[in-house]
């Protein structure tokens, strides 16, 4: 999708020869990607080098666990819900100085030092605005604090083949991740921002004579609604990714802590006292 | 079956999502021959044969951003009890979190202050 977007921004006709929409663009990209030999530079640590993409990719494959698509369709209806997927996303650092590490590399060493610190640097007002809507649903501006990462490509220079593509994997699943949780968290998940359209529908089909097929066409509509709303705010993030030129890292850093994480904190305070106002 | 009951899918999902990467790793090592050339294996220096060491001097401020996030992160599992439990605490447990935040933000603006977040 980020390659269909891009490309008609920029008149490239890239996309043409490889199928329609370009969608087999990717998975041509990803097979030639299988297929490339798997290289392990010298003196590098060969066991944190294969393990660091791994490490990247995994926790965001456990992410898709906790997702409500619908109304009861979620994977693992675990109580701790999100808290999960903050806690399983803070392992990504790791991964990430697993890599820059085991590659024997200065600059992919101080890439993947890099990486790590802008990983940690915005988790904190992420996990504040998840508290803050825990306190009070609905009621928030769209304030979504975490950056989509920007790859720096200081930490994979010296991976070829699978697994870099497994790093480019990792973060556009992370991105899908993402635009996910804010659909469900902020924009209202698997209800229909049109209103009234689900009893249109139901009516239609109780009038039809086809009562169990609601039923069955719910959790499908369910479904639609909230792939559709991510695929707008994921549509949005690509769109400001190729748009925008690339934040520098000092400023990235400045942004998340010193402008998120105290507007995300003040966040949290104001929405806790609106509740004990409305409680009392 | 195991532990906790809710959790079961989390172990099979576990197990599929560490099988992924293995596959991927796997399928490329059987299809494709290595050719072993001779300066095939050596780092990359921008096209340039590497000078110096490998390993750099670790920077201060790497270790400064990672500790300012250990005391923020303490403090977030601090405050998860406290908001799901929000409404049940009432008016009182709301002024206690507020002093805990008010003394953490002290301590970021010290932090601030004295340049630990800065990144030149």
């Amino acid at each position: 999708m980020e390659f269909t977007s891009s490309f008609s921004k920029d008149y490239v006709i890239f996309h043409k020869y490889a199928g329609p929409l370009g969608i087999i663009q990717s998975l041509a990209d990803g097979i030639k990607l299988l297929l490339k030999e798997d290289i392990i530079p010298t003196g590098s640590n060969a066991w944190l080098f294969t393990i660091g993409p791994a490490i990247v990719v995994i926790p965001v494959f456990l992410t898709y666990l906790v997702i409500p698509f619908g109304q009861n369709i979620i994977l693992a209806n675990l109580n701790i819900g999100v808290f999960f997927w903050i806690a399983i996303s803070s392992v990504v650092p790791l991964g990430l100085l697993m890599s820059g590490y085991g590659s024997n590399n200065k600059y992919s060493f101080l890439g993947g030092l890099r990486a790590a610190a802008q990983s940690i640097s915005y988790e904190i007002p992420l996990a504040l605005c998840i508290l803050s809507i825990s306190l009070q649903c609905e009621r928030l501006p769209f304030d979504l604090p975490e950056a989509e990462e920007e790859l720096v490509a200081g930490y994979q220079t010296e991976y070829s083949g699978i697994k870099f593509a497994l790093f480019y994997v990792g973060s556009y699943l992370n991105l899908l991740i993402s635009s996910l949780f804010v659909t469900i968290l902020y924009l209202g998940g698997w209800k229909s921002s049109i209103p009234f359209v689900e009893n249109f529908i139901q009516n239609i089909s109780i009038n039809y004579g086809i009562n169990e097929s609601f039923d069955v066409l719910k959790p499908v509509l369910d479904i639609f609604t909230t792939l559709s709303k991510s695929y707008l705010f994921l549509f949005i993030s690509i769109l400001t990714r190729r748009a925008l030129p690339r934040v520098r890292i000092d400023q990235l850093l400045d942004l998340g802590w010193k402008f998120l994480l105290p507007i995300a904190l003040g966040n949290l305070l104001l929405t806790a006292s609106f509740q004990i106002l409305s409680i009392n | 079956m195991f532990l906790f009951q809710q959790y079961d899918s989390f172990w099979i999902f576990l197990l599929v999502s560490l099988f992924i990467p293995f596959l991927a790793f796997s399928i490329s090592r059987f299809l494709v021959s290595n050719k072993d050339g001779p300066e095939k294996l050596a780092n990359y220096e921008s096209g340039i044969e590497p000078k110096g060491n490998t390993w750099v001097q670790f920077q201060i401020r790497y270790y400064m951003f990672a500790l300012v996030f250990t005391v923020s992160d303490v403090e977030t599992v601090f405050l998860y009890p406290w908001a799901i439990a929000f409404e049940k605490l009432g008016l009182f447990a709301f002024i206690e979190v507020i002093v805990f935040i008010l003394i953490l933000i002290v301590g970021l603006v010290y932090a601030w202050r004295k340049g630990a977040l800065e990144w030149s």
